[in-house]
Order: structure tokens, then C-alpha cells, then sequence
């Protein structure tokens, strides 16, 4: 095994020049509870890793103009505590108050969890389902990538080498809108998704809904945005035989594995139920909002 | 082998230094160079909170922390509990209520108990159970430790 180097820069340049850099493997590492675990394990034999969480900015979470940004080492706990966004995007927070305990909600970040790239991480579809983006800066510059862009296979993402994540950006949101993810496992708590379902909609004055977006988790090899069970929603009042019909492209777009969790035709099922949930969920708190 | 990194920190209000390798955890340093065993491992992991302990005023499992990244930061630990010879409450409801039976788990779960009732001093039985969710027990069948919990907070609040 090469030897291990651990660098904790305090500026984005300084940390990208490092991985960019790096001849072995090198690993970001945010809260750790994925990497130090994979360390643990024999799963990664990291010969860098460059700690991003004494970079100022990586840890501010600012509002702009009514919409948010979040920086990359801003922990789950951190967030949680943060009421401004907790009231716009109760949805994600959702997602976020799934990420295991509450010792790894003090370290882990939004941005460990999609950069991990597992199809089972509970924040990315809340993230996927709000329009998030996430700003890169990498070797040759700063760039901006919708969230469902980020991954690309179990435990691959489309980041080139020396990229790190920055922050996230959520968009204004508009009157009328709310969003919610759900989560089904065997156990409550400290469990990993069988299915996720994330759903964020806006409607108009007279209760249409004008947009939405719906996203599945742990129903294939990537989280999945999908658009038909959106555009069942969309130009309708979100009533029974609107949320049937995104129920059953839910399903529809599902293609998951078997595994101890729950085998493929349970996966696909348990998809429309959870996604007609958290719809309705979401629909609750776009007429309170 | 690579240099050691030189680390400098504040464990329960004390300045200490020490060397350690890039991948020892926080814990393997409480426990192998520190001499601080209180925090157990039972995972290393991070599956069962054995070795809960503050940082920066955060509750931690400190198999998921590196050593190195404690460097001028502030780490609170089981054997900074009790003042002296008096118990907190916490560590005396335990004991009343039999919150406590092999022992492995508990320094774990009162650091994590404690971070809960620092923020929320009245806490309904439910709040305790999700909130300790990520502590295991193997011998208790978590009721007593529950009991404990709520038994402390009352008494903190002077109930
Ligand atoms: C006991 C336990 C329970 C868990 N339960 C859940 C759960 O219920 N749901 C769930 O979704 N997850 C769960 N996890 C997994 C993990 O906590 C999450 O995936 C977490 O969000 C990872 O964030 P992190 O900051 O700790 O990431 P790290 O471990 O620091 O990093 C994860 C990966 O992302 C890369 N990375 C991190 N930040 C960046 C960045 N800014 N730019 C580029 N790459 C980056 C790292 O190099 C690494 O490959 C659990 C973990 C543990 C130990
Ligand atoms: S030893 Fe750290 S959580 Fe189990
Ligand atoms: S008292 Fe034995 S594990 Fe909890």
C-alpha cells in the first residue's frame, strides 16, 4: 500500500491544485462517513486526501435573492439547524434527516452523499426533485451541473479529475410550491432505502399545478429524474387520477436489482406507492406555503 | 514511513499534543495514545455509537473522525462527564434505573444523551429514541436506558 498523505487546504485553488495534482488515488474528504468507512473496510486504498472542511466558503449557507446556496462541507446537522432553509425546502431536508444517526449527520454533507454516488442516497433525490445545481471548480475552472448530472453508476460520478464540488444552488421558489421525499425500509431509522421517492411541484392560484419534478432512488443504477410521472402531475389539480397516473410511471421508469432489501417486482411496486405519497405530501405543504 | 503529523487539541478543557499517522482515527488516538479508553469501540464503523464523543460542541462517532483533523479543535469525552466525584445526572439515573449492564455501550450513550438534553431539556420519549437511534445496546433492550434519559431530564429541570 502506498502511503497515506492527508493536506487540509483553506482555499477551493489550493485544494484543486492538490488532487489535480496527486499521482495515486485521491479522495475529497468532507464528514468521512463514506470515505473513512470505505478506508475501514479495505474498499479504498487512498493515497491523498484532501480535507475541504477548513475552506471558509465550503461551509457558509447564504440566501441570494431568494434563492439558496449551500456549501459543500456544510454538515447535515448544520443545515438541519438552519430554519430559512428548512422552511423553503422541507423536501430536502427530508432526505437529509435520513443520513444515519445523529453523530453522522454532525459530519456528513450533501455533497459526500451524491459524490459517493450510491443510487440509494437518501438526499439526492430531494436534491434532483428541487432543481438543485451544483457548481464544480476543477483544473481548467469554474463550472455549473444540474445534481442529476453528478452520477453515472454505482459509486462513479461524471467529475474529471482534480474537480471538486462547491456548493449547491436552489433555485427562488415560487409561491405555492413544496416538495418532500420519502423513504421506505424495513427499519425506521439507520437503515438504507429499499426505494426513495422525491417530489417538488408549484401550483397556481387556483390550485393547478404548473410544474414539478419527481425523482426515484435505489430503483436503478443512478438516482432517476423522472419526467412522465412529472407530467402527470402537471396542468392537473393533483387529484386521484392524476397521482394514480404518476404512480404507474413511477413504476414504469423503475429498474432495480434484487437484493436482501426487497426483490425487482417489489422495488417497482413499493416506487409508484411511495412516489403517490410523497406527491400528495408535497401538495400539502405547496397549499400551506 | 511517511513523518507523523503533529497535532494539537483541547480534550476536556486540557491542552494536549500528540503524533499520529494520517489514517488513525480520532478514536485510536483517544484510546491507544491518549490513555483516554472510556470511549469504546464497538463498530469502528460508525454503526453503533460506542464512541460518541463532542467536537466543537457536535456530537460525534469519533471511529469517523481522523486524528488529524482535530488540530486546534475542541474534543469533550466520557471522562470529562462527572465533576470530580459527583456524577452528572445523567450517569446517576443510569445507575438508578439500571440503564447500564455490560457498560459498553454507555459512555456512548450518556455523551449522546447528554448532547441531546444540552438541546432540547425536555424531550418527549419519542424524541429519545430517534435521537439515540444510532447508539446500539445489546443488553438492555434500550427500555431502561430510555427511563434513564427521561429520569435526568426531569431532574435537570428541576421537576
Ligand atoms: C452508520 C452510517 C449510516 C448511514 N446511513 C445513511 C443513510 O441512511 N442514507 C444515506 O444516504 N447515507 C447514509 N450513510 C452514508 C453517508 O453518511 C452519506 O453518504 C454522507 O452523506 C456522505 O457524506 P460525507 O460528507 O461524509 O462524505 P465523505 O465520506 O467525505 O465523501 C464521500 C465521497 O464523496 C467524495 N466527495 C465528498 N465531498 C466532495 C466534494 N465536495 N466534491 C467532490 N467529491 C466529494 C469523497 O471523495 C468520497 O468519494 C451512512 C453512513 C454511515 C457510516
Ligand atoms: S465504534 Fe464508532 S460507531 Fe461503532
Ligand atoms: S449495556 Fe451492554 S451493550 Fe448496552
Amino acid at each position: 500500500m502506498g502511503e497515506l498523505r492527508y493536506e487540509a487546504p483553506d482555499t477551493i485553488e489550493a485544494a484543486v491544485k492538490l488532487l489535480a495534482r496527486a499521482n495515486g488515488a485521491a479522495r475529497v474528504l468532507a464528514g468521512g462517513t463514506d470515505v473513512i468507512v470505505q478506508m475501514e473496510t479495505d474498499l479504498i486504498e487512498p493515497e491523498l486526501l484532501v480535507d475541504i472542511k477548513k475552506i471558509p466558503q465550503l461551509r457558509e449557507i447564504t440566501a441570494e435573492r431568494g434563492a439558496y446556496r449551500v456549501g459543500a462541507a456544510v454538515s447535515c446537522m448544520e443545515l438541519i439547524e438552519h430554519e430559512g432553509f428548512c422552511r423553503a425546502w422541507p423536501g430536502v431536508i427530508d432526505g437529509v434527516k435520513l443520513i444515519g444517526s445523529i453523530q453522522v449527520k454532525g459530519r456528513a454533507t450533501m455533497a459526500g452523499n451524491l459524490c459517493n454516488a450510491s443510487p440509494a442516497a437518501d438526499s439526492v433525490p430531494a436534491l434532483i426533485a428541487a432543481g438543485a445545481q451544483v457548481t464544480i471548480a476543477g483544473p481548467n475552472g469554474v463550472r455549473q451541473a444540474p445534481v442529476e448530472a453528478i452520477p453515472v453508476s454505482p459509486g462513479k460520478t461524471s467529475l474529471a479529475k482534480g474537480e471538486i464540488v462547491t456548493s449547491f444552488l436552489f433555485p427562488a421558489r415560487p409561491p405555492r410550491s413544496g416538495d418532500a421525499y420519502l423513504r421506505f425500509t424495513p427499519r425506521t431509522e439507520m437503515d438504507i432505502a429499499v426505494v426513495g421517492a422525491g417530489v417538488n411541484l408549484t401550483l397556481d392560484a387556483g390550485g393547478t399545478c404548473t410544474s414539478a419534478r419527481v425523482a426515484l432512488g435505489a430503483v436503478a443504477p443512478t438516482v432517476l429524474l423522472v419526467k412522465e410521472a412529472a407530467e402527470a402531475l402537471i396542468g392537473t389539480r393533483v387529484g386521484e387520477a392524476a397521482l394514480d397516473k404518476l404512480a404507474k410511471a413511477a413504476s414504469a421508469a423503475c429498474r432495480p436489482i434484487d437484493d436482501k432489501r426487497g426483490t425487482k417486482e417489489y422495488r417497482i411496486k413499493v416506487a409508484g406507492v411511495l412516489a403517490g405519497r410523497a406527491a400528495r405530501q408535497a401538495l400539502e405543504r405547496a397549499r400551506q406555503s | 514511513m511517511a513523518a507523523k503529523i503533529q497535532v494539537s487539541t483541547t480534550v476536556n478543557g486540557e491542552q494536549r499534543r500528540f503524533q499520529c499517522e494520517p489514517q488513525q482515527t480520532l478514536l485510536d488516538v483517544l484510546r491507544d495514545e491518549l490513555a483516554l479508553t472510556g470511549t469504546k469501540e464497538g463498530c469502528a464503523t460508525g454503526d453503533c455509537g460506542a464512541c460518541s464523543v463532542m467536537l466543537d460542541g457536535r456530537l460525534v462517532d469519533a471511529c469517523l473522525v481522523l486524528a488529524a483533523e482535530v488540530q486546534g479543535k475542541k474534543v469533550e469525552t466520557i471522562e470529562g462527564m462527572a465533576q470530580g466525584e459527583e456524577l452528572h445526572p445523567l450517569q446517576r439515573t443510569f445507575l438508578e434505573h439500571n440503564g447500564s449492564q455490560c457498560g459498553i455501550c454507555t459512555p456512548g450513550m450518556l455523551m449522546a444523551a447528554r448532547a441531546l438534553l444540552e438541546r432540547n431539556p425536555d424531550p418527549s420519549e419519542t424524541e429519545v429514541r430517534y435521537w439515540l437511534a444510532g447508539n446500539l445496546c445489546r443488553c438492555t433492550g434500550y427500555d431502561k436506558i430510555i427511563r434513564s434519559v427521561l429520569a435526568a431530564a426531569k431532574e435537570m429541570r428541576g421537576a
